[in-house]
C-alpha cells in the first residue's frame, strides 16, 4: 500500500489539488449570475489580498503617473490655453441655453409622469474615483478603483464618465473597488433606441463588444442611432447616454432577434476617471432664476388638466392675479382635506351674451307653469 | 580537484531560486498583469502567471512542486477578476504538473524546445479553460475563438523567451 503511494506520489497529488479546487468551486455556484453580482462574505475575503497587496501599489504609480501628467499640463503644455478658454466659454453659453431648454422639456415630462405616478432617478450625488488597475488578462473585464466604502461606495453602484456609463461596482473593499464594465459578458443595462423608443438589454460579447440581442429586426434601427439607458435595471439612472449603434445583424444563433452593436459613448479602453453614482434624486432640481413657479412639481394632476383645458378657468383673473388665485385654490383644497364634510357654495352660472330657451333662466318653474299655456310667462324667445 | 555534488542526471540539471525570488517573481508577474492593460490594453493577452508557471515547473523539475505553483498562482490570479476562484487554479495546477513531467525528459534550456513548449502549454490552458468552463460551471455562453488563442499562445511565446533568459540569471545553483 505504501508503495502504492510512493510510486503514484504525483498524480495523486495533482488530483488531491485538482478535487480540492473542483469543490472550492462547487461552493460558489449557487449563486445566479456570478460574475456579475457582489461575492460572499468568504469569497470576498479570499479576494482582498489584492485590496491590501496590489492596490496601494497601484495607487501609488497611478499617484506618480498624474503628479507627471499634472507637471506637464500645468507648466509645458499651456500653448494656445488662452483661445482654448475663449472657445470652452462660447460652449458653455451655448449649452446653457439648450440646457434651460432641456430642463422645461424635463419638467414638463416629470408633470405627465406624476399624473401617472411614475417614478423616474436621475444622477443625484457622485463620487469621482480614480482607476489604477485591471483584473488582468482579457477574459474579464474589470477594472479596480482608488475608492471603496470608506469613501461611501456600494455594490451595484453605477459608475459613469461625462460621456456615458461605463459599468457597475461589483466588489467593493474599504479602499478599493471592483468595476465591472458594460463590455463584460455577465454585465447588462436596459436601454432605449432614442429616436425608435424600442427598449432592450444591453450585454457585453465574449470578444468585448457591447451588444443588443433582445430586439427583433426593425428596418428603422440604423448605425448611427443614439442609445440611451432606460432606468429600468434600477442600477442606471434613465437618460444617460451609452453610445450609437455601430452594427445591426440577424443573431445567428438566437433566430429571429439581431444582434446590435453598440460603440460605447465612453471610451472602456482609455479610462482615467469616472464617476460613481452614489445617490439618486427623485426630481429635477429647479434652476434659481426660475424660482417663481415652484408649485408646478407639487400641482396636482387636476390642476395641471385644468390649465390645458378651454372653459375651465375664468381667464381674467388667472391673468391679473395669478398667484392669489393659486393661494386661494391651495387654501380651499387644504380645507377640503381637512373638513371634508363641509358643504360647499352652490356655483352661480355666469351670465350669457346671447341667451336662448336653453340658457339658464329662460325656462319657467314647473310651479309656475298652467294646464293648456303654450308660451313662457317671460316672453322668452319662440323657436 | 572540483567536488561532485550531483549523483544523477535529473539532479544536475533541477535549479533552484532563492526564496526571495520565488515569491517576488510571481507577486510581480501577477501585479504587472493587473496593471499594465490599464497602461496598453493590448497587453491583457499576455498571461504572465502562466509563463512564470512554465518556467518554475521546468526548471525545478518537480511534479509536485509544478501542480502546486500552479494552483497558487492560478488562484490568485482568479481573486483579482471577476471569475469563479478556481477556474485559473485548475487550469494552471495542470499546465504545471504537465511542464514538470516533461521537463525530466527534454533539454529545457534550449530555445527552440523553450518555444514550442509555452506554445503548447499556452494551448493547453485555453483548452482547459474551455472545458472548466462548458463542462464544470455549465457555462453556454463562454466561447472560443480558436485563430484568438492561437494568436494568444503565439504572443505568449514571444513574450517568455526573453522572460526565461532573465530568470535564468536568478538561479542559485552551485
Amino acid at each position: 500500500m505504501e508503495s502504492f503511494f510512493i510510486r503514484y506520489r504525483n498524480p495523486l497529488v495533482l488530483v488531491a489539488v485538482l478535487l480540492a479546487q473542483v469543490i472550492g468551486l462547487a461552493t460558489q455556484m449557487h449563486r445566479v449570475n456570478y460574475p456579475s453580482s457582489a461575492d460572499g462574505h468568504n469569497v470576498r475575503v479570499a479576494r482582498a489580498w489584492a485590496n491590501f497587496t496590489i492596490a496601494p501599489v497601484e495607487k501609488l504609480l497611478a499617484k506618480l503617473g498624474g503628479g507627471v501628467r499634472s507637471a506637464w499640463g500645468g507648466y509645458v503644455d499651456l500653448r494656445h490655453v488662452r483661445q482654448h478658454s475663449k472657445d470652452l466659454q462660447y460652449q458653455i453659453n451655448q449649452l446653457r441655453l439648450q440646457q434651460a431648454g432641456m430642463l422645461e422639456d424635463a419638467r414638463q415630462g416629470q408633470r405627465l409622469e406624476q399624473m401617472l405616478a411614475f417614478k423616474q432617478q436621475y444622477v443625484g450625488k457622485t463620487v469621482a474615483a480614480q482607476v489604477i488597475g485591471t483584473g488582468g488578462g482579457d477574459r474579464s473585464h474589470i477594472l479596480v478603483l482608488n475608492k471603496g466604502s470608506n469613501d461611501g461606495l456600494q455594490p451595484d453602484m453605477a459608475v459613469i464618465t461625462p460621456d456615458g456609463i461605463v459599468g457597475k461596482l461589483r466588489d467593493v473593499f474599504p479602499g478599493s473597488s471592483q468595476l465591472l464594465l458594460i463590455s463584460d459578458s455577465s454585465s447588462g443595462a436596459g436601454v432605449i433606441l432614442a429616436n425608435v423608443r424600442s427598449r432592450g438589454i444591453l450585454r457585453g460579447s465574449v470578444k468585448g463588444q457591447v451588444q443588443i440581442g433582445t430586439l427583433l429586426p426593425d428596418e428603422r434601427i440604423r448605425p448611427g442611432e443614439p442609445v440611451v439607458t432606460s432606468g429600468g435595471d434600477r442600477v442606471y439612472p434613465r437618460g444617460l447616454s451609452v453610445g450609437t449603434v455601430q452594427s445591426v445583424q440577424l443573431d445567428p444563433e438566437h433566430q429571429p432577434y439581431t444582434a446590435i452593436t453598440v460603440k460605447p459613448s465612453a471610451n472602456l479602453d482609455r479610462l482615467e476617471e469616472v464617476l460613481v453614482v452614489t445617490d439618486v434624486a427623485q426630481q429635477l432640481t429647479l434652476p434659481p432664476a426660475t424660482g417663481s413657479a415652484p408649485a408646478d412639481g407639487d400641482k396636482r394632476a387636476s390642476e395641471i388638466v385644468a390649465e390645458r383645458l378651454p372653459g375651465l378657468r375664468d381667464p381674467k383673473p388667472a391673468a391679473t392675479s395669478t398667484d392669489t388665485n393659486a393661494a386661494d385654490q391651495a387654501a380651499k383644497e387644504k380645507e377640503l382635506i381637512t373638513n371634508p364634510h363641509k358643504t360647499l357654495p352652490t356655483p352661480r352660472p355666469t351670465p350669457v351674451l346671447h341667451p336662448d330657451r336653453y340658457s339658464p333662466g329662460t325656462v319657467p318653474n314647473a310651479a309656475d307653469l298652467q294646464p293648456g299655456q303654450r308660451d313662457a310667462p317671460n316672453g322668452s324667445p319662440k323657436p | 580537484m572540483a567536488k561532485r555534488r550531483f549523483t544523477t542526471r535529473r539532479e544536475m540539471e533541477e535549479h533552484n531560486f532563492s526564496p526571495a525570488v520565488a515569491l517576488s517573481v510571481p507577486l510581480l508577474a501577477l501585479f504587472t498583469t493587473a496593471y499594465l492593460p490599464k497602461l496598453f490594453p493590448v497587453t491583457a493577452i499576455v498571461d504572465l502567471p502562466l509563463i512564470v508557471v512554465i518556467y518554475f515547473s521546468i526548471s525545478r523539475r518537480s511534479a509536485v512542486a509544478g501542480t502546486f505553483t500552479g494552483a497558487a498562482l492560478g488562484l490568485l490570479q482568479d481573486t483579482l477578476s471577476n471569475q469563479y476562484i478556481g477556474v485559473n487554479g485548475i487550469a494552471k495546477s495542470i499546465v504545471g504538473y504537465a511542464a514538470a513531467s516533461i521537463g525530466l525528459k527534454v533539454d529545457v534550456d534550449n530555445t527552440i524546445t523553450r518555444a514550442m513548449l509555452n506554445f503548447g502549454f499556452s494551448l493547453l490552458q485555453s483548452a482547459v479553460l474551455f472545458a472548466v468552463q462548458r463542462v464544470l460551471l455549465g457555462s453556454s455562453l463562454y466561447r472560443v475563438s480558436w485563430v484568438h488563442e492561437l494568436l494568444r499562445a503565439g504572443v505568449n511565446t514571444a513574450v517568455a523567451i526573453p522572460i526565461f533568459l532573465l530568470l535564468d540569471l536568478a538561479r542559485t545553483d552551485d
